[in-house]
């Protein structure tokens, strides 16, 4: 029943990332406002909230994914450390922010390529030539993933041929090969069953040992399972940010309780 | 907290209902505890087996309840104050059920002392004060449960401390008792233990509403001698 003391857990811990007053528009919409949180390394920090509050919006800020689309516009810092890179700097290539920060989304989206090759796309990408290197981290990476068992006497065989959650896995695989800096997860077991489920989360919680990890969930279970601090957004306000193991027994706001317990809506 | 309504009315009908019926168990157990008082100065016969009999419905309602929170907790996967809603109910009901036994227990001695003859005899006055001193302590815990209200937990965990000096106090007089007149002893022993149940009443009385402390405001407040903290 003892409530876990923010301060005392964040005193050792560095952040990857500072978010400092974002706010973004789609167009003249602003879907987000005013955000601003620390996301610490090698820690897992949840985005939860209702559909529309704009937690997959904050999520994709990370790696300029509304850069897709015209009329988008970032208002704020996301800084990245230890080099304090400001990713929305006008300045800075989207492709460059992509190469540090790697994404798994809701659908299972392998290419339409080998298993091999699924995994060996993004260092191709990044001018690596080397077979024995590629071949190297193809493996390294299907390892991370707990993938490579499963799947090593096949790794020609087309990704589709693997289950969701093995494709899910692999997606994680891929993101890993490039060493990200930090992982973006959205809603990444929403299309699988409990057990694939399981072993995502198993393999989040072995990930954060080499990487920072931001998920976005809508199962608030799974939030408090797998990660350390929890943000809950509403109407594109982050309303409160804390200590997972705190927030799911004693929130602070209001709303965030109604949310948590069901009593929204 | 209980403003506003789940999205599941189910639900809400679900908690509700568990809280209902851990008051009715509450009642249950101080009518236990009031009756078996009773029957040590009325010498009623089949009160005193009334009420050793009717501890097994306070038996039977503490596994009900415990079974309908792990309902609760398997199909809604409480959180936040509903989770230490759930969470307290789990433990109120262990209080419950002991005290219950309490209850028992003290009609075991009524029954005991009324066979031995030694009812005239038996130094009961002190007692009788401790253990309304108990039960208001109980009816308080319960009422604090039902209206999520602090002021009056806090009320009854200071009270225990009282309490526990009234049971010194009883312990004292008892032991110059038995000292004066050695043909008092056993009778003078069966009181220490009603004595000592009606105590022990008091102690669940006090951790229910140190229970009810954490259902409002998420702070553990046993063993720490620190009932108001701060938020």
């Amino acid at each position: 029943m003892s409530a876990p003391d923010m301060q005392m857990i964040t005193e050792t811990l560095v952040a990857k990332a500072e978010v400092r007053n974002l706010d973004f528009y789609y167009g003249d919409y602003r879907a987000l406002k005013g955000i601003s949180m620390p996301v610490y390394e090698h820690q897992v920090t949840a985005l939860i909230g209702p559909s529309g509050c704009g937690k997959s919006t904050f999520l994709r800020c990370f790696n300029r994914m509304h850069d897709l689309y015209p009329g988008n516009r970032y208002d704020g810092q996301i800084v990245l450390q230890p080099d304090n890179a400001d990713l929305l700097a006008r300045d800075v290539d989207p492709i460059e922010v992509r190469m540090r920060i790697g994404m798994v989304f809701q659908k299972p989206n392998p290419f339409p390529k080998s298993i091999f090759e699924n995994v060996a796309y993004g260092l191709r990408v990044r001018g690596e030539t080397s077979r024995r290197r590629i071949e190297e981290k193809v493996e390294q990476a299907l390892q991370d993933a707990a993938l490579f068992e499963e799947v090593k006497s096949r790794l020609q065989e087309p990704a589709y041929n693997l289950s969701g959650g093995q494709q899910q896995r692999l997606c994680i695989a891929r993101a890993l090969a490039t060493d990200p800096e930090l992982l973006l997860f959205d809603e990444p077991t929403s299309a699988l069953d409990p057990i694939a489920t399981a072993s995502i989360e198993e393999l989040i919680h072995d990930l954060k040992t080499r990487v920072t990890i931001l998920i976005v969930t809508h199962n608030m279970q799974q939030a408090a399972r797998v990660s350390d601090f929890t943000a809950y957004m509403y109407l594109g306000e982050m309303i409160e940010y804390g200590v997972t193991d705190e927030l799911f027994i004693k929130p602070k706001k209001k709303q965030t309780e109604d949310y948590i317990t069901g009593r929204f809506g | 907290m209980g403003i506003s309504e789940h999205a599941s009315k189910q639900y809400d009908l679900d908690l509700d209902s568990i809280r209902s019926r851990v008051l009715q168990m509450g009642g249950l157990v101080e009518s236990q505890i009031r009756r078996a008082l009773d029957a040590l100065g009325s010498a009623d016969r089949a009160a005193i087996d009334d009420v050793i009999a009717g501890d097994a419905r306070v038996n039977a309602m503490e596994v009900a309840l415990d079974e309908d929170c792990s309902q609760v907790i398997v199909k809604r996967q409480p959180a936040a104050n509903d989770l230490r809603m759930i969470f307290a109910i789990a433990k109120t009901v262990t209080d419950l059920e002991r005290m219950g036994d309490e209850a028992q227990k003290i009609a075991r001695m009524a029954k005991s002392i009324h066979e031995r003859g030694t009812m005239h005899a038996a130094p009961l006055v002190e007692v009788r004060h401790a253990s309304e001193h108990a039960l208001s302590m109980l009816r308080r815990a319960l009422d604090a449960f039902a209206r999520l209200d602090t002021t009056t937990a806090e009320e009854v965990i200071r009270d225990d401390t009282r309490l526990d000096a009234e049971f010194r106090s009883v312990l004292r007089q008892l032991i110059t008792y038995m000292m004066e007149d050695p043909r008092t002893i056993s009778t003078a022993l069966e009181v220490i233990w009603i004595a000592k149940a009606v105590e022990r009443i008091g102690d669940h009385a006090k951790n229910m509403a140190e229970y009810v402390i954490y259902i409002v405001k998420g702070t553990d407040v046993r063993h720490t001698g620190n009932i108001s903290p701060t938020e």
